[in-house]
Order: C-alpha cells, then structure tokens, then sequence
C-alpha cells in the first residue's frame, strides 16, 4: 500500500527542520505543504486543533503533532533503515532526556537574544552560552550526540543553526569564539546531505528574524 | 544479576509518585528516598546535575531524569503491564497528550490559581478549553489507556488529585463534574484503583502542604 505522507510546515522553523531530516534520513518520499503562519489555514486548524502549530505530520490521512513525537514516530514506523534513537533503552533514556533538555532551554532563551535588548538582552546571551556549553559537555570528545552516528539529539539540536546568524547579529557575540566545540559538531552534522539540504540560508533567516523584530517593536 | 532500583523524590510531588505507581504496576522492588528539596543530598546532585531534580530512578546505578522519560524507560525494561500502546500512531497520541498535561495543563492552572480580574477570567476560559479537549480524548473509554489505566492516566493523575485538591484549599470551584462530567467519571474510576491509592500522597497531610505553600507563594509576589 502506498504511503501518503504530507508535512504542514513553515520554511525556517526549527522544528519543522528535524522532520524535514527525519523524512530524509529515512528516504520517505512526502508531500511538503508551506504554511502561513498569520494566516492559518483550515487544514492546520483541522490536523492540530490543540496547538495550532507546525510542524504536523499527516500519514496516511492520520495527523501526528509536536516535532519530537513525530520524529519518533517516523522512527518507530520506518523502522527497518537509519535508526534515529539508540536501540539500547538507557541510551533511548539519554537521547529523549537531552531532547527535552533542548526543548526547555533553547528556544526561550535563544529567541531573548534577539526578540530583548538591554539588560534582558545580556543574561539571555550568558544563559545561551551556558546552555551550549552544558550540551557541549554531553557531546565531549564523541563525533555526535548519538555516539559515531548522527541520531536523535543531533537531529533535534542541528536546526537551530541556521538561526545563530541571526543570534549573534542581533546579540553581539560569537558562538564559535565561546564553544568552538560546538562549530566542530555543527561542521560534522552539515557534511550529512540530508542536513545541509534541510536547512534554509541563514541570511534569509536573519531577513525573516529582522521583520519579526520590527513586528515586535524591539528597538 | 539482581536489580538495584532507587527512586529519589518527594511524598508531594505529582511526578515523583507517577514513578512510584509505575514501577509497582509492573511489581518492581525498589528502594525509595526522600529528597529535602531545601537541602539537596549529594546523591541527587550527582544523579541529576543538569536540573538538579526529583524524581530521579537509578537502576542498577545508572541514574534517569525527568519523569516522562523515566516512565518510557521503566515500559521498555520491565515489560509485563505495559504503560504504553504498541501501536506507533497510539504511542504517538499518548506522549502527545502527556505532554500536552505537563506543559501546558499544569501551566495554564498555577496562572489561574494566582491571576486576577481580566486575566483570570482569560485564563480560566484557556483552562476550560484544555480540559475540554482532554475529555474528548476519553471518548467513551473507561481510561485514556482504554480498559486499564495507561501512560496517559498515569501522567493525568495530577488532574485527578492535585487539581481537586488545590482548588478545594483556594476555595474556588472552576474544575467541576458539571463543567466535566466525564472527565469526573474517569476521575472516580482511577481513584478506586488500589495501587493508584498506595501512591498518592496522604490527604490531610497534602491538605496541610499545598495550603502553606499557596499562602507562601502567594505571600511572596507582594
């Protein structure tokens, strides 16, 4: 039976990004559907009445929301290539607590590097680095998070740095002068085609994150 | 080789006593310890440096954190009574609505508990809308787990008694079998479950706890 796989999804989110490699890593052949965000079409509102958000996988007419259970979901149903959590269950334990880790800490504190000023502006970027760095320590000398092979928390992780221009433009700092570490992990993950094709120029983020910042009125 | 499970907690916490419930579903002997959270013990702060957290389960001493990852790693340990569906879109479901209870339930009830006027009003029709949809994910079953109590339940214990609780020390009446006839009924079904009872905390002296902690909190924003 052939699969009908559809993403309701928005260019430069980071979250979409994950399911955009997942499908790729998997080789899953889908149909991409870009969604605007001001304008909320009904199919989203219909596929994720509960948030109202992308990314939203839609297989096979059944809809699967929040970018890290549809990430586990790709893996569980197309099982049989490119396993994207370890396949011990401590090490499962440790990928899905390092996700959620990235989940609570990133983007809050990434998006005051950019979306505050001042004060605000300052702790959000030493709350960034620190966040880095702890992840930093969880990768230690390892190639990936997952170990020799790119997996699940690289994947979760990865498409925030299409958005460090943006980051660093508007915060004033530099993350590879902080965590050259990290620059080494990010190097390796975009010599993965599926990553590199995944992620959007960081230039047009840095145009999208400026009208952003003048919706908000942050200056 | 024999096991060593050690669940650092706290008698109070919703997400300590969910791991407590889980491992005595699936009849685990473990050893359990009381944390101070006011004076962390070494141990906890080795177990979990990033968060510095209950609860935290070590088995055979490798430590776990956070409470729903710890739930999916006792499931695909010890797998009789299995928590979780077999299924991948049900799985799927059930960590969605996990999470939906831990993040944005339980976020959304502290602000209304402690917002006024036009904002409580706001945020208390956000709480409605939140429970509603979680009650139309029973749909006819007795648990969320379908005929026994699953993942969803086990997270959902904190709407089941945390939430009638606090609000009866804030006297306040938002969360009623009026608004949520079936989500009460799914609430008296898991309260006459005995092991769900072993694993709650002990009525007069949570009572007593969540009314000082209310006043505290409530103290403290002045």
């Amino acid at each position: 039976m052939a699969d009908e796989v559809i993403l309701l999804d928005f260019w430069a989110s980071m979250f979409g990004i994950r399911v955009r490699i997942a499908l790729a890593e998997k080789g899953i052949k889908y149909e991409y559907k870009e969604q605007d965000l001001f304008n909320k079409s009904p199919l989203l509102l219909q596929m994720n009445p509960v948030h109202k958000k992308i990314p939203v996988l839609i297989h096979n007419g059944k809809s699967v929301c929040e970018s890290s259970i549809i990430v586990q979901y790709i893996d569980e149903v197309w099982k049989d290539k490119a396993p994207l959590l370890p396949y011990d269950p401590y090490q499962r334990a440790q990928a899905r607590f390092w996700a959620d880790f990235i989940d609570k800490k990133m983007y809050d504190t990434s998006r005051k590097t950019w979306a505050t000023k001042g004060e605000e502006q300052e702790a959000a970027k030493k709350e960034f680095i620190e966040v880095l760095k702890t992840l930093g320590g969880e990768l230690g000398d390892k190639p990936f998070f997952g170990g020799d092979n790119f997996g699940y928390v690289d994947l979760c992780l990865i498409p925030y740095y299409c958005w460090f221009y943006s980051y660093e433009t508007f915060g004033k700092f530099s993350v590879e002068a902080e965590c050259p570490k990290f620059i080494a992990w990010v190097t390796r993950c975009l010599q993965r085609e599926t990553v590199a094709k995944a992620l959007p120029d960081e230039k047009k983020v840095f145009e999208f994150v400026s009208v952003l910042r003048e919706k908000i009125r942050v200056e | 080789m024999a096991e060593e499970v050690k669940l650092y907690g706290t008698w109070s916490s919703p997400f300590s006593r969910r791991i407590e419930l889980a491992l005595k579903l699936k009849g685990v002997p473990f050893e359990y310890i009381e944390e101070d959270l006011s004076n962390k013990s070494p141990e906890l702060l080795k177990y979990n440096p990033v968060h510095k957290k209950i609860p935290v389960l070590v088995h055979n001493s490798k430590p776990i954190a956070e409470s729903q990852v710890i739930l999916e790693y006792i499931d695909e340990i010890w797998n009789n009574n299995p928590i979780l569906p077999q299924d991948p879109y049900q799985r799927a479901m059930a960590r969605f609505w996990a999470k939906f209870i831990d993040e944005k339930a339980l976020a959304t009830r502290m602000k209304a508990n402690f917002a006024e006027g036009k904002e409580r009003e706001l945020v208390t029709e956000e709480f409605f809308q939140q429970m509603k949809f979680l009650e139309n994910e029973l749909n006819g079953k007795d648990f969320f787990g379908g005929e026994t109590i699953g993942f969803v339940d086990i997270v959902a214990i904190v709407v089941a008694i945390w939430f009638p609780l606090t609000q009866e020390v804030l006297g306040v009446e938002t969360f009623t079998e009026e608004k949520f006839p079936v989500l009460f009924k799914w609430i008296r079904k898991i309260t006459e479950i005995d092991v769900v009872n072993e694993c709650r905390p002990p009525r007069e002296k949570h009572l007593a706890y969540v009314k000082a902690r209310i006043e505290g909190l409530k103290s403290a924003s002045k």
